[in-house]
């Protein structure tokens, strides 16, 4: 057995986290921050903090991570890293070139107190940030919260470029939270669809999910830039995709420059798209696209046609809240059950949110928050279930208690498409169900007696 | 080949290295021109580069951290000893199977069958504890680690905030063995910021191997021939091969630092009659300790490569100066070779002449150009990640390397021959006569004696020279770490992940070798790097009319 030391029996652990579901604030920061065009990520600490962020998103996504590191050393962490951060502000303006540093904490540089602000002021007054280039920071300490956490703070962070000049743009705002590249792109042709213009922040598509042509691109063409940015304050509103990790962008944006924001789930599964799509054409004031429509009642047809396979099934959910929110309100709008749910990412909230969705069910439902995939592993071995949603690292529940598993979340380091195929919309919807659908008739051909193997299924 | 002459002759190295610092601040420029060398060939001394320095602020670095060294590179792949972090969650979450070193424990219901490999222990710290300090929690945590799956060793590593918030591990993890009795526990102080890279971490966790486990347990192992071997991570099943080879040879490996190794191993390491040290670099210290203290003399070996891997085998063979081992050693090497050469030779017709750049580790950008060597190929360029002067040069500039503000804050600790233990395996005359017949122990030429005139050798190589270098030199290969991976690729360069391997292995000894040719074989010679450019872009004429059938 893979994880041969983890007992049956459940014991109350206060000071242990083992097999996290979650990791630290940086690599949300990092994340966040490639969704700005020509922005390069800058980690303010030791350095291994960034090559540990950069090495993940490599290898989730195939494709490469710039970002640089303040390199902090013994004597940098007793005197401040402020002369560090300086020079490196210097270097990268003038090796690099980005329109954009967008520069994060740690641990490290948050636990002695190193001050961004006035870092940058004193960058600005000593010439280092070259005219028409900008220096973003984001206080994104590792022993709070969680990656989901870095992530909005960084997102939140962006809101200091919006500028209210009084004149509207026409457009809606539109923050997608922690999705993958694909799913932004997949958002923006909904909204387009729909007739409305938008600007989304942050951006991956075209950055994260580049294409290969024998030239590397540092920056590539992808990516919200700094003037979409600037014109996020002359917006119509804004529609922030998921509590987590969009809300706070889109609070501070309505405090700063009174574009009025509508916190909305992510659009993974039919109802959260529904909700999606009947903001967009609101506020678009048309009908909803014959496209959108029609894929629409693909999703559903393909719920109803093969009904029977999800009915009843028992899932264990581990992941990050905004995603697993919509995710759960997806496996029981198809009669799926998820009994045992688990994020990594502390906040009450969230739970609260998961028993009124979970409320009215005729079966229990399990839910830890701050909760670590061991203790997932301890549920699943006292009563199993027949689906485990998680991130890659949930093969090893998997191999061990042979349960299929959709590879669902960050990160996914075994497997690949997650950056190409999206998980959002009614499209997204229909991905979701195949690969589900796929797990559990692949178990149900497998441990079929040749008696009962079937070629319909 | 004429293409790849002509390659060859449009270099002027000096030319290449201006053009690499051409883009940075005066200051940058000033301190890479030392980490950059050209080799050339001068007599009786090698040329002096700059290594183990700081990185630059901003300066996109391959470098982790001293935390990344100690917990991930070496202790990670020890399999019965509870690596707990005390840390804000991340460090414990990337050092999380992250690396792909094997091991074997056995199967379930076997004694002695602990793997915690595939978990991930931390204490979480949160922002109370950085204020208030995280000992008790860390004490707390020692505790539900032993009361949920009783180890019988736990090391404790710090991250970067424990250190600035003074948390004491060693004394939590001097009380909790006392308290827990049967549980060795022990600390490692390789907070992040320590040092200038991983190095700094491979030697905190040297120290505390040896200081806490290292002759632990007396009870004899058997064996005629018994080594020790250290800098060997069982990286895609390296380990695994080698072993295979001692096993054949009748060599028995008591104690491997530390692929697939054991809390055990590492206990009995003290018995063994050598030590063969492969990656230098991060296992030099434990070597001259156990030296030191027990009297094992080191010998330099490297089982990258079928022909080093042959010459190490007679180097072992020869220092225990057993006609019988040099015998049995000989027929394995002829059993192994022919499969070898036919695979080499095969290979060979498509890689001979193309060209590498090797830039990882401390030791593999050495030992793979054996590989590349075997199979035809020149390697062009060449660095360390976190090498110091000696891997570069040869140990003998040791006495010489100056002791900065970094490399002081690591400890060096003090090893006294140990009172009943101790006991010279070899005479002063009797290592003589070795080094007579060319078996010289303690002893390390490093990578540039080995490397072409006119070849770069680049400490701590980063993206921007990367980059510049690809474009300009057009090697055929680049071999790096997964952060360089893609944007090599990019360039329509075929490139190896060469610290992890991404996927595949074993390389190192006999079968690895045949393993190494195919990777190489299928990465220069395929067809896949061939599509970057689509038919329209190949012939852009817009005049042309469509032809229908």
């Amino acid at each position: 057995m893979l994880l041969r030391h983890t007992p049956k029996e459940v014991k109350e652990r206060n000071a242990l986290t083992v097999n996290p579901a979650k990791t630290c604030q940086p690599i949300g920061a990092m994340y966040a921050a490639l969704g700005i065009h020509a922005c390069l990520p800058h980690s303010h600490g030791s350095q291994g903090c960034c090559a540990y962020h950069r090495s993940t998103l490599t290898r989730h996504y195939k494709e490469p991570i710039s970002a640089a590191t303040s390199s902090f050393t013994e004597g940098a962490s007793v005197f401040g890293g402020q002369a560090n951060l300086l020079q490196a502000i210097n270097n990268i303006f003038n090796v690099y070139e980005p329109e954009v540093i967008a520069v994060h904490t740690t641990c490290l540089s948050e636990t002695i107190g190193d001050d961004l602000p006035q870092i940058r002021k004193k960058a600005i007054n000593e010439g280092k940030i070259p005219e028409g280039k900008y220096v973003l920071g984001a206080s994104t300490p590792s022993y709070a919260g969680s990656h989901v956490t870095g992530f909005s703070t960084m997102v939140k962070s962006m809101v200091e470029f919006s500028e209210k000049t009084g004149e509207k743009n026409g457009r809606v705002n539109i923050i997608p939270g922690w999705v993958e590249p694909c799913d932004m792109e997949e958002i923006k042709r909904m909204a387009e669809l729909t007739g409305v213009k938008t600007i989304m922040f942050p951006d991956t598509s075209g950055v994260l999910n580049g294409p290969m042509t024998g030239e590397y691109k540092m920056f590539p063409d992808g990516g919200t830039t700094v003037a979409e940015l600037k014109s996020t304050g002359d917006s119509i509103g804004t529609l922030a995709l998921g509590e987590w990790c969009s809300a706070a962008a889109a609070r501070e944006l309505d405090k700063k420059c009174k574009v009025p924001c509508r916190v909305l789930d992510i659009p993974i599964g039919l109802a959260a798209t529904d909700r999606f799509v009947d903001a967009l054409r609101t506020i678009a004031g048309v009908s909803v696209a014959d496209e959108l429509a029609f894929e629409r009642g693909q999703l559903v047809d393909m719920i109803t046609d093969m009904h029977q396979y999800f009915f009843k099934k028992k899932v264990a959910v581990a992941g990050d809240p905004d995603q697993v929110i919509a995710m759960v309100e997806f496996l029981i709008s198809i009669d799926m059950c998820p009994v045992y749910i688990v994020t990594g990412t502390p906040g009450k909230k969230f739970e609260k949110r998961i028993r009124e969705l979970t409320d009215d069910l005729d079966y229990e439902v399990k839910i830890k928050v701050k909760g670590d995939l061991f203790l997932l592993h301890q549920w699943i071995k006292n009563e199993p279930v027949d689906l485990l949603i998680c991130n890659s690292y949930g093969k090893y529940i998997a191999k061990d208690e042979d349960i299929p598993l959709l590879r669902w979340g960050f990160p996914i380091l075994d497997r690949q498409g997650h950056q190409y195929f999206p998980t959002v919309g009614y499209k997204g919807g229909l991905r979701l169900l195949e690969k589900i659908l796929n797990l559990l008739l692949d178990r149900k051909d497998r441990d079929a007696e040749e008696s009962n193997f079937e070629l319909v299924l | 080949m004429t293409i790849i002459r002509e390659k060859m002759v449009q270099w002027d190295p000096v030319d290449i290295k201006a053009k690499l610092i051409a883009k940075y601040p005066p200051k940058v420029a000033r301190k890479r021109a030392k980490q950059i060398l050209i080799n050339e060939a001068l007599e009786n001394e090698t040329p002096e580069i700059t290594a183990n320095v700081r990185t630059i602020p901003g300066i996109i670095t391959m470098r982790g951290c001293t935390y990344a060294g100690c917990k991930g590179v070496i202790m990670g792949p020890t399999r019965d000893i509870v690596n707990l972090v005390h840390g804000p969650i991340g460090c414990s979450f990337y050092a999380w199977l992250t690396r792909r070193n094997q091991t074997y424990a056995g199967p379930d219901d076997t004694p002695d069958n602990e793997n915690f490999m595939n978990y991930c222990f931390s204490t979480d710290m949160q922002e109370q504890d950085i204020i208030f300090g995280g000992e008790k929690k860390l004490a707390a945590a020692i505790q539900e680690v032993y009361d949920l799956i009783h180890p019988k060793a736990i090391g404790v590593f710090a991250t970067c905030p424990v250190g600035l918030i003074g948390d004491d591990i060693h004394t939590v993890a001097a009380q909790m063995k006392e308290k827990l009795g049967d549980c060795n526990v022990f600390a490692f102080s390789c907070e992040g910021y320590k040092g200038v890279s991983q190095s700094a971490g491979h030697h905190i966790a040297n120290n505390q191997v040896f200081r806490h486990i290292v002759g632990e347990n007396d009870v004899p192992k058997e064996g005629k021939f018994k080594i020790n071997l250290l800098g060997e991570y069982n990286i895609g099943g390296d380990g695994f091969e080698i072993d295979r080879i001692f096993k054949k040879c009748g060599i028995t490996n008591i104690s491997t630092f530390s692929g697939n190794s054991s809390y055990d191993q590492f206990a009995s390491a003290h018995q063994a009659d050598l030590n063969a040290v492969m990656c230098h670099r991060s296992i030099n210290y434990v070597a001259d300790m156990l030296e030191t203290k027990f009297g094992i003399p080191w010998v330099k070996v490297n089982f990258i490569g079928a022909h080093a891997t042959a010459k190490s085998l007679r180097k072992i063979a020869a220092y225990f100066e057993d006609q019988e081992l040099i015998n049995r050693v000989e027929e394995v090497i002829a059993e192994e070779m022919p499969d070898i050469e036919a695979a080499a030779k095969d290979v060979g017709t498509r890689t001979a002449g193309k060209t590498a750049m090797l830039f990882v580790g401390g030791s593999r950008a050495h030992h793979y150009q054996e590989l590349f060597k075997e199979m035809g190929m020149k390697t062009i360029s060449a660095g360390y990640e976190f090498a110091h002067r000696d891997d570069y040069e040869g140990r003998q500039v040791i006495p010489n390397l100056k002791v900065d503000a970094d490399s002081r804050n690591i400890e060096e600790i003090e090893v006294e021959p140990d009172e009943s233990r101790y006991s010279p395996r070899k005479t002063p005359a009797e290592i003589e006569a070795l080094a007579g017949s060319g078996v010289d122990l303690k002893k390390y030429d490093g990578m540039i004696s080995e490397m072409d005139e006119n070849t770069l050798i680049i400490d701590d190589l980063n993206q921007h020279e990367a980059e510049k270098l690809v474009e300009l030199m057009k090697p055929d290969i680049f071999c790096a770490g997964i952060k360089e991976k893609y944007s090599i690729m990019k360039l329509g360069v075929p490139m190896k992940q060469l610290h992890s391997y991404d996927s595949g292995g074993p390389y190192a000894g006999f079968r690895g070798a045949i393993n190494f040719y195919h990777e190489i074989d299928r990465l220069v010679g395929s067809r896949v790097f061939s599509y970057l450019k689509a038919p329209w872009q190949k012939n852009p004429e817009l005049t042309a009319a469509y032809v229908w059938e």
